[in-house]
């Protein structure tokens, strides 16, 4: 059923309470976005959330939702979804939240592939306790907990959905409206467990940490915009690509190599074996580019489904 | 049960009130399978059915070993039975070591059947035995009849086309037959079970018949026992008088529950001993509006319970003391946000991983008292295993009428022993009740019903009345997060006074036993059966005690203030160091003493008695 909805009539009374300049208004903003393109009345659209900066987007939602505990929000959601399939459900949770108390959670909702869409907001930093270590900090990062660098490795969101099997893995930087509206979409019309990685800066405790994919100049030369049935390629008119050679992922300048583009490789969101997307996560800085849009999107036996 | 003259005929059929028979052998044995069919045999008879089973928590544990025992207690009998027998009238052991485990039991002249194909060797020495006891007169207090099970099984099985190892297997329905023979149980009920359980593996299934039928004959025919025992038929109460364990009560149940209410049974679960019965039997089943979700541990079990709860269904999910500890602060999340919630704890040995096959009461206070904040919730007790059933039923009613969470503390003893009763009918709900909230005008998702306090059950799917549940504190009315001092004291007594209006829905407490005495022995939950056969004992020889049974823990009757001062001693049974007698002294200011019990097992009636005659003011 497809109803006339504005995006105003998701959004709750309650002023939000971020951060001034924090992402979560970003996402805040595509998400009732996508809620009012698809048509889905705001009674069918369930939000759950966990705790943490992210957990808060609920309140400022006139839909139905849920606060819940530090990473236990795919819980709460799977017993809304298996009793009310015709709902919608989202998750909204962030890189402690999903990746370290909740990891156990994450990777059964991976795995599971139940009708249900997960927003993972990282940020690479705890901010709502004002700015310790996270499962997601860089190695080396200065924290409130690691003020001599941190030496832990940090977990790759999209690395880790694609492992476990997850049926749509994307990912999208909070300052890019036009990308964050394509990718919720689709997880939104996708069938199946839904992953969504956002690229978010933390403005107090944080700022900067995807500056290079956030600032429009150097985005085209470090970010590669994932397009199913495209060439890999980047830069800002294009020039770059990626290539496979003997096994490795190679950048080339398709100008100077004098190859056509025929010689990229092309993106196959919708192939069964998650290997190339998997390799294509794990780039990044400071080499680059850092992989954006849908990594992977395949049909799969979704679980409760009749 | 008193016989001496052993003959070669059967010449006496004398009539027996009740009979206790335990089947013991390794893990491997099918024990508890025999035990269960000859109760089932005798509650189709007409018989009432107690029985306790008594296995090790390995699955495997070496075999012949004492470590591997595993024994199922069947009492039987024509008058109504509160626990599963003291002493043993027939031991039947398959092997040396289930002998060594339970010879205690046996009482004097009691009846042991022996396999004795078994006593030789390696056997004897894995269950500690220098000498053959069957040979070296060490059981001259008992009447024994060893009898080569394993022999005679393999003789009957002979020519069907069955390996030695699965042809030994049928030796508990050898066994079981030869019980059968001994005190007139009948056959036919076991016969049909094992023609549906083996209908499509035509080979065992004659094989497990035969070996069944060969028991009777061997009885009839070798002339080795001299008396035969009549239970003395009765009319059978109920074609379908099953003996049902705790946790089959409780998933009937919970079925029923949830069908009475009009709605879908939602399942969240682990697996966990002592709990997982519930969990497996649920997932077996096919009613259309039954829901059962395995997650991947114990808060997402209850959390999902808390989702659907959320989302129109009765959440349910059901564990074991440590599941109860991982599941607390969910349990708190579902008191916040005030929706209605069963959490099924059946009780087992702590702290920690503690004796998970051996029973204990020792999670009352963790019910009570194990989460942060004030976070008052309904804690009920069932008494026995039947009651199982019509306590989660009371919890469903309770949950959904005042929207709260209602932790049932069950235990091992109820959920793993078996009663037979006849099962009730579901009954659809009579009425379309309106659960829940529809009116979008003045609609406000902490308004409270003015004579329970239960805030409005408001699910999504309805136009209108969008909201926000969680765990941070709302303001009354409105549900809006409130960080109010005056707010936050508001809703902390409302939440408690919700939970205290529950006692409206107790049952005036019935005082048991003699209430003109000045004892009065108080328990909950499973330690009623003990205290019921206590009671007759004490009646017996005219010592007067009284006795309460709380089914409710919290909030406590109203009626027991009233009580309590009428008696001059109070003694608290439970199997734990004295938690509801800490209650109750707090709460009542008596003084009230604890009689505990932390063996793992159930309290024996004569141990009740000895501890009133032993309290001061009770004559011996």
């Amino acid at each position: 059923m497809s109803v006339e909805v504005k995006r105003s009539d998701f959004l709750s009374a309650t002023a939000p309470r971020w951060c001034p300049g924090c992402g979560c208004y970003g996402v805040l903003k595509g998400l009732t976005q996508t809620f009012a393109d698809c048509g889905i009345p705001r009674e069918k659209q369930v939000v759950i959330s966990g705790i943490g900066c992210s957990a808060r987007l609920p309140y400022y939602l006139d839909t139905y939702a849920m606060h819940t505990l530090h990473w236990r929000a795919p819980a709460v959601a799977t017993g809304v979804k298996l009793t009310r399939p015709d709902l919608s459900v989202w998750i909204i949770t962030g890189d402690g939240d999903a990746l370290a108390i909740g990891g156990n959670h994450t990777l059964h909702f991976m795995r599971r592939n139940m009708d249900l869409k997960m927003l993972l907001l990282n940020n690479q930093i705890y901010g709502l306790t004002k700015g310790q270590l996270s499962p997601t900090s860089p190695t080396g990062m200065k924290t409130k907990t690691s003020p001599y660098g941190s030496a832990d490795n940090p977990v790759h969101p999209i690395g880790l959905a694609l492992s476990m099997g997850a049926s749509f893995v994307a990912r999208v930087g909070d300052k890019d409206p036009a990308m964050l509206d394509a990718v919720l979409g689709a997880a939104q019309a996708h069938r199946g467990a839904a992953f969504v990685e956002v690229l978010m800066n933390c403005i107090t405790f944080h700022d900067g940490a995807f500056e290079a994919v956030r600032d429009k100049t150097s985005r085209a030369e470090k970010s590669l915009e994932l397009v199913h049935g495209q060439p890999l390629c980047f830069g800002a008119n294009g020039e770059f690509g990626l290539r496979e050679r003997d096994g490795e992922l190679q950048r080339v300048r398709i100008a100077e190599s004098g190859r056509d583009r025929n010689d990229l490789l092309i993106h196959d969101a919708h192939a069964q074996d998650p290997a190339m997307a998997l390799r294509i996560s794990q780039l990044g800085f400071p080499d680059g580019p850092l992989a954006l849009g849908v990594f992977r999107q395949i049909e799969a036996p979704v679980y409760g489904a009749a | 049960m008193k016989d001496t003259v052993k003959q070669n005929v059967v010449n006496e059929t004398p009539q027996l009130d009740e009979v206790t028979i335990k089947f013991a052998g390794d893990s491997g044995d099918g024990i508890q399978l025999a035990g269960y069919q000859l109760a089932r045999s005798a509650a189709m008879q007409g018989s009432y059915v107690k029985t306790r089973p008594d296995f090790p928590a390995e699955i495997r544990a070496p075999v012949g070993t004492l470590a591997g025992v595993s024994g199922l207690q069947v009492r039987t009998g024509k008058n109504r039975l509160y626990t599963a027998g003291e002493q043993l009238d027939v031991l039947v052991v398959l092997n040396p070591a289930a002998l060594k485990v339970n010879r205690d039991e046996l009482v004097e002249n009691g009846i042991l059947i022996a396999n004795s194909d078994t006593f030789k060797g390696a056997n004897l020495k894995k269950a500690g035995y220098e000498n053959n006891p069957l040979e070296d007169g060490s059981l001259a207090g008992y009447r024994v009849f060893a009898t080569r099970i394993t022999t005679l099984t393999r003789g009957a099985l002979k020519g069907l086309p069955l390996s030695r190892k699965e042809a030994d297997r049928c030796k508990n329905f050898f066994a079981l037959g030869l019980i059968c023979w001994l005190f007139h149980r009948p056959l036919e009920p076991v016969q049909q079970w094992i023609e549906q359980k083996f209908a499509k593996a035509s080979d065992l299934q004659q094989a497990n018949l035969r070996a069944l039928e060969s028991g009777w004959n061997y009885g009839e025919t070798s002339q080795s026992f001299a008396t035969t025992y009549n239970m003395g038929l009765q009319k059978p109460t109920s074609d379908d008088a099953e003996p049902l364990t705790g946790n089959a009560a409780t998933v009937l149940g919970l079925r029923h529950a949830a069908k009475s209410a009009g709605l879908r049974l939602f399942m969240g679960g682990y697996p966990i001993t002592p709990a997982t019965e519930i969990l497996q039997q649920l997932k077996a089943c096919t009613d259309e509006d039954v829901v059962v979700f395995q997650a991947e541990d114990e808060m997402a079990a209850v959390g999902a319970a808390i989702g659907a709860s959320f989302a129109g269904a009765l959440g349910v999910t059901a564990t074991s003391g440590p599941g109860l500890a991982l599941k607390g602060e969910f349990i708190n999340l579902a008191v916040m946000t005030e929706l209605p919630l069963i959490v099924i704890n059946v009780q087992r040995g702590g702290p920690s991983t503690g004796l998970p096959t051996k029973t204990e009461q020792g999670d009352l206070l963790q019910a009570l008292y194990g989460r942060n904040g004030e976070s008052p919730l309904v804690v009920l007790a069932p008494q026995s295993p039947r009651d199982c059933y019509d306590i989660v039923r009371e919890a469903a009613h309770i949950a959904i009428k005042y929207m709260t969470p209602v932790i049932v503390l069950s235990d091992l003893t109820l959920d793993s022993g078996t009663e037979s009763w006849s099962l009730p009918e579901a009954q659809a709900s009579a009425a379309e009740r309106t659960l829940f909230a529809a009116e979008p005008d003045g609609f406000q998702p902490y308004a409270r019903d003015p004579q329970t306090l239960a805030r409005p059950w408001a699910i999504p799917g309805t136009p209108g009345l969008e909201h926000i549940l969680g765990g941070l504190e709302k303001t009354d009315g409105a549900g809006t997060v409130s960080y109010d001092p005056a707010n936050h004291e508001k809703m902390v007594h409302l939440r408690a006074e919700k939970i205290a209006g529950v006692a409206r829905e107790i049952a005036p407490l019935q005082l048991l036993g003699d209430a003109n005495g000045d004892t009065l022995i108080i328990g909950w939950g499973s330690t009623y059966g003990p205290i019921m056969e206590a009671l007759q004992i004490l009646e017996q020889r005219n010592i007067s005690v009284a006795a309460l049974c709380l089914r409710c823990l919290n909030p406590l009757p109203g009626d027991l203030s009233e009580l309590l001062p009428a008696f001059q001693h109070i003694l608290v049974l439970e199997n734990n160091l004295g938690q509801l007698c800490r209650l109750l002294r707090a709460e009542y200011l008596v003084d009230a003493r604890t009689v505990g019990k932390v063996t793992g097992l159930a309290f024996k009636a004569s141990e009740i008695v000895d501890a009133v005659t032993a309290s001061a003011g009770v004559p011996a």
